[in-house]
């Protein structure tokens, strides 16, 4: 019967196109719109590494003021000082590890048409890659030699790669950094997390990094961070005075393989501050903490109330939508009381009719949503071309293409219970005589 | 094949009780052609519509080809009614966006026969009427007797034991309307017990026995049934 009633419900759409073309463009329009903000939403704050975000780690450590804390009500500072990411990757107590910051850069490229451009890099550790897996097109990472060395070398993105040659080949050949040659043992192929989750310092949807050097080699060669640097004490002159000082500058992340690794890892953390503590340093309570990627995204507000009530307003549109299918559907229903009368007097069940009248509200919540998924896609890319800093996250993926048309449908049958209860109670005699 | 004993229906609401029948017996064997006739008002219609188990009735017994339709729920009746009865309506009631194959096949799908043998009953039935050719016509293509003609094949399509008319040539000229009794006629021949409700004397001293219903009751009946009844011993009387 199935198959009778998907027939029936297409030939009684046919039959007054217009109503049919307001019932699905209204719940096209309220899919498009709560799917683009939930799109952008659900991309937002969905785990960005999910095989092994569990075992990815922050490390904050409040070395911050007796006065006050770094964040109300009792946060410790996201990032860590060159003091203590210096000390934590002397001890290597993690399975993995790495210290980093953001740097900028001019690249100087041999080619004389290619002007030297300002470009964003990071520094950090070989284990980085070992640890957030960027996918590499050509080469490999330093090794831990190179980092211990201050080596001159870089790993390159796949986009400056083919800036500089032309996405060929090009581990051997050297890039000039701020005025020094640096070798290049590796090539990214495309990469970029949803959310820079590594880095939330400065947006967590900008673009991945141009190239990365050894934290050493940028260390040695006095670069300063140009991230977030927060200090709650002046650091004394120079170089060496900033190093000893308690400003937090360098992300530091740790790869703990299980449960209790972690427990050891904040163990030795623990420990550690209490050294500290005895050389005069960390003077608030004990307030380490090791958050995994997705508290880190909660943690940092990744996703911004205003998306929250974007996405609330948006789907309260739907509503309006569904009322307005509602309403339709039950003019649609009433003018088609005499064939419901004629159906029951032919002998057709009050659950026949609900089933059929059902799917009927049900083929219009799927072209609804069909309309609405290329209405959602016009959606992002608005958004896209709105808001350049959401370009990873505005895209649809297969999760949210299935349950726009979940919705669609759910949305339909549910705008289609009343009206086709309300035609299931027709009494068909009542319906015979008016004819 | 109909029996009803002391049957009433009242239709109450806040205000006020309006009985459409009253003490209403009647019994009609198998095979017979009755015609039901009474001014408007009278409560002909609501009989018919209770016969054909379209609504329900306030007291008094029911029975339909033996089955006692009391205490019956909703899908019951439904069943029941697709089963054994076949309804044919003054306003023809076919749905006009289906083609004459579809119209006749609406009491068939939900009968849940086979593709092949709805196919079979359709041809047949459309063929009786002499529609044949014209299956994949819709509705409006056609004179007002060739549609009480399609809503004739699809009252007979299941092969109900029992046919109810509602004043089946109401809504059509002499010429047509005498078509459509005679076809009647012949479907009775063939065995197929008919209850009409009619306006037209003309029309009901055409069938066996007539019974006369003023303000819910009958007043009148042929104590007899005529001699058209095709089977020997099928005789109707009012109980």
């Amino acid at each position: 019967m199935f198959y009778y009633y998907l027939q029936l419900g297409l030939h009684s759409l046919k039959r007054n196109p217009l109503l049919t073309a307001l019932m699905v463009f209204g719940i096209a329009l309220g899919i498009g719109t709560s799917m683009t903000s939930l799109t952008v939403f659900y991309l937002m704050g969905s785990d960005p590494i999910p095989w092994k975000s569990d075992k990815l780690h922050v490390v904050q450590m409040d070395n911050w003021s007796v006065e006050q804390p770094y964040r109300t009500p009792n946060e410790p500072p996201d990032q860590v000082t060159y003091l203590d990411a210096n000390a934590l990757m002397q001890a290597g107590k993690a399975d993995l590890q790495t210290a980093m910051f953001k740097l900028v850069w001019p690249l100087q490229p041999d080619n004389q048409d290619i002007k030297p451009f300002s470009s964003l890099g990071r520094a950090t550790y070989t284990d980085f890659f070992a640890m957030f897996e960027p996918p590499f097109k050509y080469g490999g990472p330093w090794d831990r030699a190179q980092d211990k060395d201050h080596g001159r070398v870089v790993v390159l993105s796949s986009a400056t790669n083919e800036k500089l040659f032309g996405g060929q080949d090009s581990s051997g050949k050297k890039v000039r950094l701020n005025e020094i040659d640096y070798t290049v043992v590796g090539v990214l192929d495309k990469w970029q997390p949803r959310v820079k989750f590594y880095d939330l310092t400065n947006g967590a949807f900008n673009d991945s990094e141009e190239y990365f050097v050894p934290f050493t080699t940028a260390i040695e060669l006095q670069t300063q961070a140009s991230g977030n640097n927060s200090c709650w004490d002046n650091p004394k002159p120079g170089w060496d005075g900033y190093l000893a000082s308690e400003c937090v500058w360098i992300q530091f992340w740790v790869q703990l393989n299980s449960t209790a690794r972690k427990d050891e890892y904040l163990s030795f953390l623990n420990n550690y501050v209490g050294e500290q503590k005895k050389l005069g340093r960390f003077p608030r309570a004990l307030n380490n903490r090791l958050p995994d990627v997705n508290e880190w995204i909660v943690d940092q507000g990744v996703v911004p109330s205003d998306a929250k009530i974007q996405v609330g307003l948006s789907f309260a549109f739907l509503i309006v939508c569904l009322v307005n299918t509602i309403g339709l559907l039950l003019a649609k229903f009433m003018r088609k009381s005499s064939e419901i009368g004629l159906r029951r007097a032919l002998g057709a069940t009050r659950g026949q009719l609900f089933s059929q009248h059902l799917i009927e509200a049900g083929v219009i919540g799927i072209s609804g949503g069909l309309i609405g998924l290329f209405l959602t896609w016009l959606g992002l890319m608005a958004v896209r071309s709105l808001y350049k800093d959401l370009n990873s996250v505005a895209h649809m993926d297969w999760f949210m293409v299935l349950t726009a048309i979940a919705l669609s449908v759910t949305a339909a049958v549910l705008a289609g219970l009343f009206p086709t209860w309300k035609a299931c109670q027709i009494t068909p005699a009542t319906q015979l005589k008016t004819q | 094949m109909l029996k009803m004993k002391h049957l009433s229906k009242v239709y109450r609401t806040h205000l006020i009780e309006t009985h459409a029948l009253r003490d209403f017996s009647i019994h009609v064997r198998e095979g017979e052609f009755v015609a039901v006739t009474g001014p408007s008002g009278s409560g002909k219609t609501t009989f018919l519509n209770i016969a054909g188990l379209l609504e329900e009735f306030s007291g008094g017994e029911f029975w339909v080809d033996g089955v006692d339709v009391r205490g019956m729920n909703d899908d019951q009746r439904s069943r029941l009614r697709n089963e054994k009865i076949g309804f044919i309506f003054q306003g023809f009631n076919l749905i006009p966006d289906l083609n004459l194959f579809d119209n006749v096949d609406v009491p068939l799908r939900y009968r849940g026969f086979s593709a092949a043998d709805r196919k079979r009953r359709i041809e047949e039935n459309l063929g009786r009427v002499g529609l044949a050719s014209r299956m994949k016509h819709y509705p409006a293509e056609l004179s007002g007797g060739q549609q009480q003609r399609v809503a004739i094949a699809r009252a007979l399509a299941g092969s109900p034991r029992l046919l109810l008319a509602d004043e089946p040539t109401g809504n059509l000229d002499s010429l047509m309307a005498r078509g459509v009794l005679e076809l009647l006629e012949e479907i009775n021949r063939q065995g197929t017990t008919i209850i009409m409700v009619t306006h037209d004397p003309e029309l009901a001293a055409r069938a066996h026995r007539n019974v006369h219903v003023i303000d819910g009751q009958v007043t009148d009946f042929d104590a007899e049934p005529q001699l058209r009844v095709p089977s020997g011993n099928a005789t109707a009387a009012v109980a």
